[in-house]
């Protein structure tokens, strides 16, 4: 949790407690989705579900959230393991930052993810930290949420009424904000197939490794002769969601990776619109997004 | 219905555990509190700083991010853990032969995350052991003699086949 979302009254107060500690809730441990949706059913707004936990418990511990339960979902099968489909690869919500980075059907269905994953924190926290929970927390300076727009994923929705599909890049609203609805659980994250020729590269500037990205880029390229036929530019720790740079795709078309720099980046500059934040400024974030770009069609051209 | 605890059963350290556990209960208050383990220190309390490390089923985890009774069926390992059983003894003497232990509050943290970097990764370099060991605060020794300890130790383990 970042600490620019401490205000002093979020701040633990428990008389005669020291530290931060979880307020009181209900601890539920369904056995099925079935059983997680019907716990969740009625009661949305008061509960909570609970994967990796590793931004939930932080909210917790510091009293920006009181639920009255937690409904602990790890472990139900339903939400588990990575399969691969025609190319195309589904994740379970459960998948661990830690597993992007170890699965082989990551590493070569999926090969941004198990280069994002390591950006994402500290061991200990990509041990426990999930694929799900990451894109249902919608924080707009992580990593996962920018990698699934970048690679045009279909995040599975269920509820008691049925399941539904939804593009990453309508997905993403606003900052920690999503389209899912009260009642509904995100299952899985279904990543297309590559597409002819395409390369993917990840890149993030931090203060320190495993800080939140002051600026990052998930970028796929598809490379047909020699020239860039199509390209994916989407930034995190930029804006209130992940960014796609379409103007910056649409000067990069058509164009070798080692022609493109210039154009692309001055369509970037007039595009983007940068929130700043404690770290850097709109216009330092505007720079560090075209020093990415340059970057990363810097890889694309040697690849 | 807010009070009910929680009956969970763990091995911590290679000792079955069994209690009843408040839900709100985190890990390192569990172990310190309930069982007496205050090697495990509490400070950040949100997951930032890694004095709570511990092992979970062979993994790091922050202590302070796991509740206790999300725990039934698991393997706590934990800095007593370690110690006692001699397998960190090569790195807890070159912690101290290079004064990479000064108060001593980050300690256990850093113990264990460099003994899972050595499992990992048998001839990390300086920068992969200043990497991995970024997710723990030290903040008296500036790093370097940590950094000069846990580099001695992987050579060490390296000349005699990977063992401690």
């Amino acid at each position: 949790m970042r600490p620019f979302l401490l205000k002093p009254e979020h701040q633990a107060t428990g008389a005669g407690e020291a530290g931060l500690k979880a307020p009181r809730f209900r601890y539920l441990k369904p056995h099925s989705l079935a059983e997680a949706l019907d716990m969740l059913g009625g009661n949305a707004s008061g509960t909570r579900l609970l994967a990796g936990g590793q931004s939930l418990v932080p909210a917790l511990n510091m009293r920006l959230l009181e639920p009255e339960a937690l409904i602990d979902i790890n472990g139900l099968g339903e939400l588990t393991g990575i399969t691969e489909r025609g190319g195309a690869l589904i994740l379970g919500a459960l998948t661990r930052h830690a597993e992007l980075i170890s699965s082989p059907l990551v590493a070569k269905f999926a090969p941004l993810l198990a280069k994002a994953a390591p950006f994402i924190a500290h061991a200990a926290i990509r041990n426990r930290g999930t694929l799900g929970g990451s894109l249902a927390h919608a924080d707009p300076a992580a990593e996962l949420p920018a990698c699934a727009v970048a690679l045009d994923a279909e995040i599975h929705l269920a509820s008691r009424t049925g399941r539904r599909r939804v593009k990453a890049r309508d997905f993403f609203i606003g900052i920690y904000q999503t389209v899912l609805a009260p009642g509904e659980i995100l299952v899985a994250v279904e990543i297309p197939a590559s597409r002819p020729g395409q390369k993917n590269v990840f890149l993030e500037l931090a203060r320190r490794q495993g800080d939140y990205a002051l600026c990052g880029l998930a970028f796929t390229a598809e490379i047909k002769a020699e020239t860039i036929a199509d390209s994916r530019a989407v930034y995190f720790g930029i804006g209130a969601k992940p960014v796609e740079a379409q103007k910056a795709e649409a000067a990069l078309k058509g164009k070798t990776p080692l022609d493109a720099p210039d154009a692309a980046c001055a369509a970037l500059a007039a595009e983007l619109a940068p929130l700043g934040d404690f770290n850097a400024g709109a216009d330092m974030k505007r720079h560090l997004a075209q020093v990415l770009l340059r970057r990363a069609l810097g890889q694309l051209a040697v690849s | 219905m807010s009070g009910d605890r929680i009956s969970i059963r763990l091995v911590i350290n290679g000792e079955s555990v069994a209690r009843e556990v408040e839900p709100r209960l985190n890990l390192v208050d569990f172990l310190r509190e309930e069982l007496g383990l205050t090697g495990t220190r509490w400070s950040c309390e949100h997951g930032v700083c890694g004095a709570c490390t511990v092992l979970i089923d062979g993994s790091l985890a922050r202590g302070c991010l796991v509740f206790a009774a999300q725990l039934d069926g698991v393997r706590v390992e934990t800095i007593e853990g370690l110690s006692r059983s001699g397998a960190i003894a090569d790195l807890q003497a070159a912690f101290q032969l290079h004064n990479a232990v000064q108060c001593g509050f980050c300690s256990a943290g850093m113990l264990l995350s460099a003994e899972t970097l050595l499992r990992e990764n048998q001839a990390p370099s300086r920068a992969d052991i200043r990497q991995y060991l970024s997710g723990n605060y030290c903040r008296c020794t500036g790093y370097h003699a940590i950094i000069d300890a846990v580099e001695e130790v992987a050579k060490a383990r390296a000349a005699k086949g990977g063992r401690p």
